[in-house]
């Protein structure tokens, strides 16, 4: 869990806050609806481009080509966001996207990032070893499948196409979306049918 | 790495072997506290503005000294770095922001 923040820090947003009201530059409404607007953004938004990958192959090549075509497809404004790239896992290759240098996360299609992708130790070991960082979340990959570790940077993010699960045959939009989780996102976990019916 | 390479900066973990065996905590919540949420959205806001980019925010928490740097949480960071940033620019005075 994130450690609250200290009481200086506390005391200099506060400072902060005054001083850029008191030049104009920003107003308590506009921090509300920006607060507002961040918290939208959810990883079902990136769980039903998946969903509708797995169904639609038109919007299947859309999503590999342009990332960010796709999410405003889906009604998600991408302006003042870097581009999206999203990464297809096959039955011979699965990807794992971090940001060793900070947090460079794709926010408008999964929202804010959790504490553990920010956390030194993930930025550290997931380029040094991800299988042991997988093994973390119970994520074991099939013998011989490839492993590509992709770095989301301030210009490019990067989010993770998997596998549709087998046993799914049939299924609608929205039921297929429920399999995928934001660490499926992240390529931490892969989406699994049986876990969820059981839930 | 060659021998004579500079040691990586502070917020360069890729791969940092002191962290070689320390857990990831999957299972934390994402959305912030009302702090972290306050931060974000001034981000963002000043962004929005013209008044400062991703990678100036980037450039101030990359800055902080490495002590400093792994006692601060995530969005203590990003508010030194964004008020120092505001200062520098001359967007709000620095006696402002003193204790």
């Amino acid at each position: 869990m994130a450690a609250p923040p200290g009481p200086e820090s506390i005391a200099l947003l506060e400072r902060f806050v005054a001083a850029l009201k008191a030049q104009g530059v920003v107003t308590e409404e506009e921090i509300a609806e920006q607060i507002a607007r961040t918290d939208r953004a959810s990883p079902e938004i990136g769980a039903r481009m998946v969903a509708r990958a797995w169904t639609d192959p038109a919007y299947r090549e859309l999503l590999l080509r342009d990332g960010s075509a796709a999410a405003e497809q889906m009604g998600v404004s991408m302006a003042g966001a870097p581009p999206l790239g999203v990464l297809e896992d096959t039955d011979t290759l699965h990807h794992l996207v971090v940001c060793t240098l900070c947090s460079c996360y794709p926010r408008m299609v999964l929202g804010y990032p959790p504490h553990w992708y920010k956390s030194a130790a993930y930025r550290a070991r997931a380029v040094r070893d991800p299988r042991g960082v997988l093994a973390e979340w119970g994520t074991v990959l099939p013998d011989g499948m490839e492993l590509r570790v992709v770095d989301s940077t301030a210009d490019y993010r990067w989010m993770v196409l998997p596998q549709r699960p087998a046993g799914t045959e049939g299924w609608d939009e929205t039921r297929l979306a429920s399999l995928v989780t934001r660490d499926a996102l992240v390529g931490v976990t892969l989406p699994m049918v049986a876990e969820r019916a059981a839930a | 790495m060659q021998d004579d390479a500079p040691p990586p900066a502070t917020h360069d973990l890729g791969g940092a072997p002191r962290f070689r065996c320390t857990p990831v905590e999957p299972d934390d919540a994402a959305p912030p506290d009302a702090f972290g949420k306050r931060v974000d959205a001034l981000r963002q806001l000043l962004a929005r503005k013209g008044l400062m980019s991703v990678d100036e925010l980037r450039r101030g928490v990359e800055a902080i000294p490495e002590a400093e740097y792994h006692a601060l949480g995530y969005y203590e960071r990003w508010l030194r770095s964004i008020s120092g940033i505001m200062v520098e620019k001359g967007v709000v005075p620095a006696e402002a922001l003193k204790p």
